[in-house]
C-alpha cells in the first residue's frame, strides 16, 4: 500500500493559520540585527518599509495587532531626544556647516568633554539623525515581531526544559493586566470615601488593597494549578533535574554573549562564533535531557513547516547580507559625516531587503479570531 | 466513590475544629449539594476532597479521606488531578492560559495524554458546555457565565470522575446560572460524575440534588436526602418554606412541584391581596435623575439614552443581564465615569465634576467588592478614617455599625470579615457621610440566607415610610428584590426596558420572577412572608 504525503507546500500549508511564533521572531531579529550595521538612511528606510509591508499584510487582528505603531511613534520620539541631546549637549564632531549658534555655557575644568549651548552643526545634527534612526528601525522591528506573533504563542513552544518557566511568564503576562484594573477600580473606590487619591500617601493607599488582593489571587491561582497538575511531570530525579538547569542557563549565557559579539561588531569575529556555537550546543544537550524525563504532552502545537522555514530564512539572509556588506567595508554601509555626503545605495543589503519582504506572500494569512 | 472515615479539620491557631469526626460516603453519579452558612465548613470539606486541605492550606486533618480509592494522605492535589476536577469560587483567578482552547487542555497536558486524545476531548467538552463559538477568544473577553463554564470544562477534560464545584452560580445572572447548571446536569446524567456542589442560593440548585450535605456550624455533617433535611434545616429556599407554610406533604423541592400542590393555596388566596407599603407619594423632588444619559467606554456603548429618577421612600432594584449596564449607572449617578451624552444630576450636583467630598454628602455607593472600600488594620481604625473623611462626629461609624452588625470586633482585621460582615461594614462608612441615595451594586453576591435576611431589614429600616433617604440596588437576586424593592427597573442593552413596581414587573416574567409569585401565578404573591401574613389574616 503507498501512502499519499501531501507535500508541505500544498493547499494545506496555505490554509489561513498562525505562522510559528518563533518563526516570526527569528525573522525580526534578522531585520534588527540588519538593521545595526548601517548608518545609511537610505538602507534603513528601506529596512522599515519592508517591515511595514509584512506587517500590514500579515498582522492579526487580535488586540497586540495594533503595537507596531505604537513602537513607531517610540522611534520618532527616541529620533527626535537623539537630535536635541546631541544639538545641547553633545561634544563636537567636527564639520563647519553651522546651522544655529545656542549661548553656551562654561563648565569647569573637569566636564571639558561636555558642553552645553554653542554652535550647532550640520554635520553633529545628521549624525544624531542616523544614529536616532537605527534605534527607531530596530525598535519597529521589535513592534513587527510583537503584532505579527503572540509572545504567549512564542512561550508555549519553548522547548520542555523551559516549560514550567514559560508558563509561569504567561500566567505573570496574564496576572498583570488584572493589577492594573484592580489598581483603577480601588482609585476609584477612594472618590467614594470622598477623598482624592494623590500624593504618597494616597499611593499607599491604592498599592496595599491591590498588592493584598493580588497577593490572595496568586495562592489561588496555585492551589488552582496544584489542582489540575501541575507540576506533576516534573517528578524526575534531581540530579539530572539540576544537571538540565545547569546546561540550559549556561548554554543561554554562551549564545547571549556570542550573539552580544557578533551584533556589536567590535570584538573578535571567531572568538563570539565560538561562544554562539559552544552555548547552542549546551543549551541543545540541557533541552534533550530536560525533554526526556518529561511524561508531558502538547496540546495542539504549532507546527513548524516549509513558510516557517522560509520566514526565518529571509530573517536570516538579510541579517547575513548587512553584516558581510557591513564587514567587507562595502561603501554606503556607514556614512561619513564630515564631509556629509549624499548616501549610496549598495546592492548586497539592497538585494537582502527585498528578499526579507517574501514573508509577505510566503506566510499563510493568519487565521482570523471570532469575535 | 468519595468516603470520609472520622475526619477532623483543625487550622492553626484556631480553637475549635471546623470539622468534626465526620464519616460520609458519596456513591457514584450522585449530584451532592453542601449548604450551610458562611464559616461553618463548606470550602474546607470540598477542599479536603482533592488534599488541598491539608497538603496546601496547612491546619491538621485526622482520620482519612478516600478518592476513588486513593488516600489524601498520600497522594498530594495534582497526584488527585486525573480522578478529581476542581473549581473555584471565583473562575477568574484559576485562569492559566490565554485562549478558552488552550485552558481547556491545560490540565490534560500535565496528566500527558496522547494529542490526538486532547483534542478529541477538548471539541467534546466544548460541544458539552456550549463553548464551541468562542474556542478562540481571549478569557478576558467572555461573560462571568461563560467564564464560569470554561472553569467547569476545564476541569472536565481530564475526565475527573469527581467533580468538585464551590459556589459556581453565586456571581452569575439567572439566565447564566441555568446554563451552568444544565451542563452539570448533563454530566451527572450522561457521564455518571460524581458531582459535589457548595451553593448558598438554593433556590436554584436543590431541585437536581441526589442528596444534601448539611453543615451546620459546630463541625457536624448532617447527611440525607434533599426533602429530609430540608423539612428541618433552618435556611431553605422560598419554595420550600411556602411548601411548610401550607403543610405540603412530600415537601416540594422544585417550582414544578410545589405548582402542582398549590392549587388549593391559590383557592384561598384569590380574593385577598398582599399587604404592601404603598408607592411613596411622588411629591418630592427626585433624589437623583439621569435623562437621555449615554454612557460609552471607547466603542462599547454601556447605556444608550437612559431616563431614571429615585424619589425618596423608594427602594429600586435594577435587575438586567451581566454587562447590561446595571453597574455603568450606578456609577454614573455618583460620578465615577463621565456621561457622553445627557445629562444626570444626583443632590443637585452634576456627579463627575463635583467634589468627592460634596459627592459622598448627596448618595454613597457600595462598589461590588465592599473590600475596595476598605484599607484600614481593623475594623475600628477603619470607622475612624470614615468619620474623619465624612467630618462627622467621631463614633458615627461606628455607631451605625453596631446597629447593622453588633457582633463584629473592633480588632478584626477587614479581610479577615465574612462576606455579609463586610458589607455591612462597607455600608457602615458609606452611611457616615448621611448620603440620602444609598446605591449597592450586587450586595448578595457571596452572601448566605442569614446576611441576605440581615441586609433586607437594614435596607427596609434605612428607607421606612416617611423616610427622606432611597436606596438603589443592582443585583440577579429575584428573591431579594420580591422582598425588599418596592420598583423595579430592567436594563437590557443599555437601554431600559421595563420600569414600575415590583409586583407588576417581576410577576409572569419567566427570569426575574420569584419562586413564590411562579408558584401562585398569575396571582401576585412575591415572598412567603406575604402569604402568611395574609393566611393569618384569614384565620
Amino acid at each position: 500500500m503507498t501512502t499519499l504525503t501531501v507535500p508541505a507546500w500544498g493547499a494545506a500549508a496555505r490554509l489561513p493559520r498562525h505562522l510559528h511564533a518563533g518563526a516570526w521572531w527569528l525573522w525580526a531579529l534578522g531585520m534588527a540585527a540588519a538593521a545595526s550595521r548601517t548608518t545609511n538612511p537610505l538602507l534603513l528606510g528601506l529596512l522599515l518599509a519592508v517591515t511595514a509591508f509584512v506587517v500590514a499584510s500579515r498582522r492579526t487582528s487580535a488586540p497586540w495587532g495594533g503595537s507596531f505603531s505604537a513602537f513607531l511613534k517610540l522611534g520618532l520620539a527616541v529620533i527626535a531626544i537623539r537630535v536635541v541631546f546631541q544639538a545641547v549637549f553633545g561634544a563636537h564632531v567636527g564639520g563647519s556647516t553651522v546651522l544655529i549658534t545656542l549661548p553656551e555655557i562654561a563648565l569647569p575644568e573637569w566636564a571639558a568633554a561636555l558642553k552645553v549651548g554653542g554652535p550647532i552643526t550640520l554635520e553633529a545634527v545628521m549624525l544624531a539623525f542616523y544614529d536616532g534612526l537605527r534605534l527607531a528601525v530596530i525598535l519597529a522591528c521589535m513592534g513587527a515581531a510583537n503584532a505579527l506573533a503572540d509572545a504567549r504563542r512564542l512561550l508555549r513552544s519553548v522547548p520542555g526544559a523551559l516549560y514550567e518557566a514559560g508558563v509561569a511568564l504567561v500566567v505573570a503576562m496574564t496576572f498583570a493586566p488584572r493589577l492594573v484594573e484592580d489598581a483603577v477600580r480601588i482609585r476609584r473606590a477612594h472618590r467614594l470615601r470622598g477623598r482624592r487619591a494623590t500624593g504618597i500617601r494616597g499611593l499607599g493607599r491604592v498599592a496595599m488593597p491591590v498588592l493584598e488582593g493580588s497577593l490572595e489571587r496568586a495562592l489561588e491561582l496555585a492551589a488552582a494549578m496544584d489542582s489540575r497538575g501541575f507540576g506533576r511531570a516534573g517528578s524526575v530525579v534531581p540530579a539530572r533535574r539540576r544537571a538540565t538547569s545547569l546546561l540550559v542557563i549556561g548554554g543561554l549565557l554562551g549564545v547571549g554573549v556570542g550573539a552580544y559579539g557578533l551584533l556589536d561588531g567590535g570584538s573578535a569575529a571567531s572568538t563570539a562564533w565560538a561562544l554562539l556555537g559552544l552555548g547552542l550546543a549546551l543549551a541543545a544537550g540541557g533541552f534533550v535531557l530536560g525533554g526526556r524525563g518529561s511524561r508531558r504532552t502538547r496540546y495542539r502545537p504549532d507546527p513548524w513547516r516549509l513558510p516557517e522555514w522560509v520566514v526565518a530564512g529571509s530573517g536570516a539572509f538579510v541579517a547575513a547580507s548587512f553584516a558581510i556588506a557591513a564587514s567587507r567595508g562595502v561603501p554606503g554601509m556607514n556614512l561619513l559625516i564630515v564631509p556629509l555626503v549624499v548616501p549610496s545605495l549598495p546592492v548586497l543589503p539592497v538585494v537582502g531587503a527585498l528578499v526579507a519582504l517574501l514573508p509577505a506572500w510566503v506566510a499563510p494569512q493568519p487565521a482570523e479570531v471570532t469575535a | 466513590m468519595i468516603v470520609f472515615e472520622d475526619v477532623s479539620v483543625r487550622y492553626q491557631g484556631q480553637h475549635t475544629a471546623v470539622l468534626r469526626e465526620v464519616s460520609l460516603r458519596v456513591p457514584e453519579g450522585e449530584l451532592c449539594l453542601v449548604v450551610g452558612q458562611t464559616g461553618s465548613g463548606k470550602s474546607t470539606l470540598l477542599r479536603a476532597v482533592n488534599g488541598l486541605v491539608p497538603h496546601f492550606t496547612g491546619g491538621t486533618l485526622a482520620g482519612r479521606v478516600l478518592v476513588a480509592g486513593r488516600d489524601t494522605r498520600t497522594h498530594r492535589p495534582r497526584d488527585l488531578a486525573d480522578v478529581v476536577g476542581v473549581v473555584g469560587q471565583d473562575p477568574r483567578s484559576g485562569f492559566v492560559a490565554d485562549v478558552v482552547e488552550d485552558e481547556l487542555a491545560f490540565g490534560m497536558e500535565w496528566l500527558g495524554l496522547a494529542p490526538d486524545v486532547m483534542r478529541r476531548r477538548v471539541e467534546e467538552t466544548l460541544d458539552l458546555l456550549g463553548l464551541a463559538d468562542v474556542r478562540r477568544r481571549s478569557m478576558s473577553t467572555l461573560s462571568s457565565g461563560q467564564q464560569q463554564r470554561v472553569a467547569i470544562g476545564a476541569a472536565l477534560t481530564a475526565h475527573p470522575v469527581v467533580l468538585v464545584l464551590d459556589e459556581p452560580t453565586s456571581a452569575l445572572d439567572p439566565q447564566a446560572a441555568e446554563d451552568v447548571l444544565a451542563a452539570l446536569q448533563r454530566l451527572v446524567h450522561d457521564l455518571g460524575t460524581t458531582v459535589l456542589l457548595a451553593e448558598h442560593r438554593l433556590e436554584r440548585v436543590v431541585q437536581y440534588a441526589d442528596r444534601v450535605l448539611h453543615l451546620p456550624g459546630d463541625g457536624r455533617v448532617v447527611d440525607g436526602r434533599p426533602g429530609q433535611i430540608m423539612a428541618t434545616a433552618p435556611i431553605v429556599p422560598p419554595v420550600v418554606a411556602l411548601g411548610r407554610l401550607a403543610g405540603w406533604q412530600p415537601l416540594p423541592l422544585s417550582v414544578r412541584d410545589a405548582r402542582r400542590a398549590a392549587g388549593d393555596l391559590r383557592a384561598r388566596l384569590a380574593h385577598r391581596t398582599p399587604l404592601r407599603a404603598v408607592a411613596p407619594a411622588s411629591a418630592y423632588p427626585p433624589l437623583a435623575r439621569t435623562s437621555a444619559l449615554v454612557v460609552r467606554y471607547g466603542k462599547t456603548v454601556a447605556l444608550r439614552g437612559v431616563d431614571f429618577s429615585v424619589r425618596p421612600g423608594e427602594i429600586v432594584a435594577l435587575m438586567g443581564r451581566n454587562g447590561a449596564g446595571k453597574s455603568s449607572l450606578l456609577t454614573a449617578l455618583v460620578g465615577l465615569v463621565e456621561p457622553s451624552g445627557g445629562s444626570v444630576s444626583t443632590g443637585g450636583l452634576l456627579p463627575h465634576q463635583a467634589d468627592p467630598n460634596e459627592m459622598v454628602r448627596a448618595a454613597g455607593l457600595v462598589p461590588q467588592e465592599p473590600a475596595d472600600l476598605l484599607y484600614a488594620e481593623s475594623v475600628a481604625g477603619e470607622c475612624r478614617d470614615a468619620d474623619i473623611d465624612a467630618a462627622a462626629a467621631a463614633g458615627t461609624c461606628r455607631g451605625l455599625l453596631a446597629r447593622l452588625a453588633p457582633e463584629i470586633d473592633d480588632a478584626t482585621h477587614p479581610r479577615d470579615l465574612s462576606e455579609g460582615q463586610r458589607l455591612c461594614l462597607a455600608i457602615a462608612v458609606v452611611l457616615t457621610a448621611a448620603p440620602p441615595l444609598l446605591l449597592l451594586d450586587e450586595p448578595t453576591r457571596g452572601l448566605d440566607y442569614a446576611a441576605k435576611r440581615r441586609l433586607t431589614g437594614i435596607l427596609r429600616g434605612l428607607v421606612s415610610a416617611g423616610s427622606a433617604r432611597a436606596v438603589v440596588l443592582a443585583t440577579h437576586d429575584v428573591e431579594l428584590v420580591a422582598e425588599a424593592a418596592s420598583r423595579v427597573v430592567v436594563v437590557a442593552d443599555g437601554e431600559v426596558v421595563a420600569d414600575g413596581p415590583t409586583a407588576d414587573v417581576v410577576v409572569g416574567s419567566p427570569v426575574f420572577a420569584p419562586q413564590v409569585a411562579k408558584v401562585l401565578a398569575p396571582l401576585p404573591w412575591l415572598t412567603v412572608g406575604e402569604v402568611e401574613a395574609a393566611l393569618e389574616a384569614a384565620s
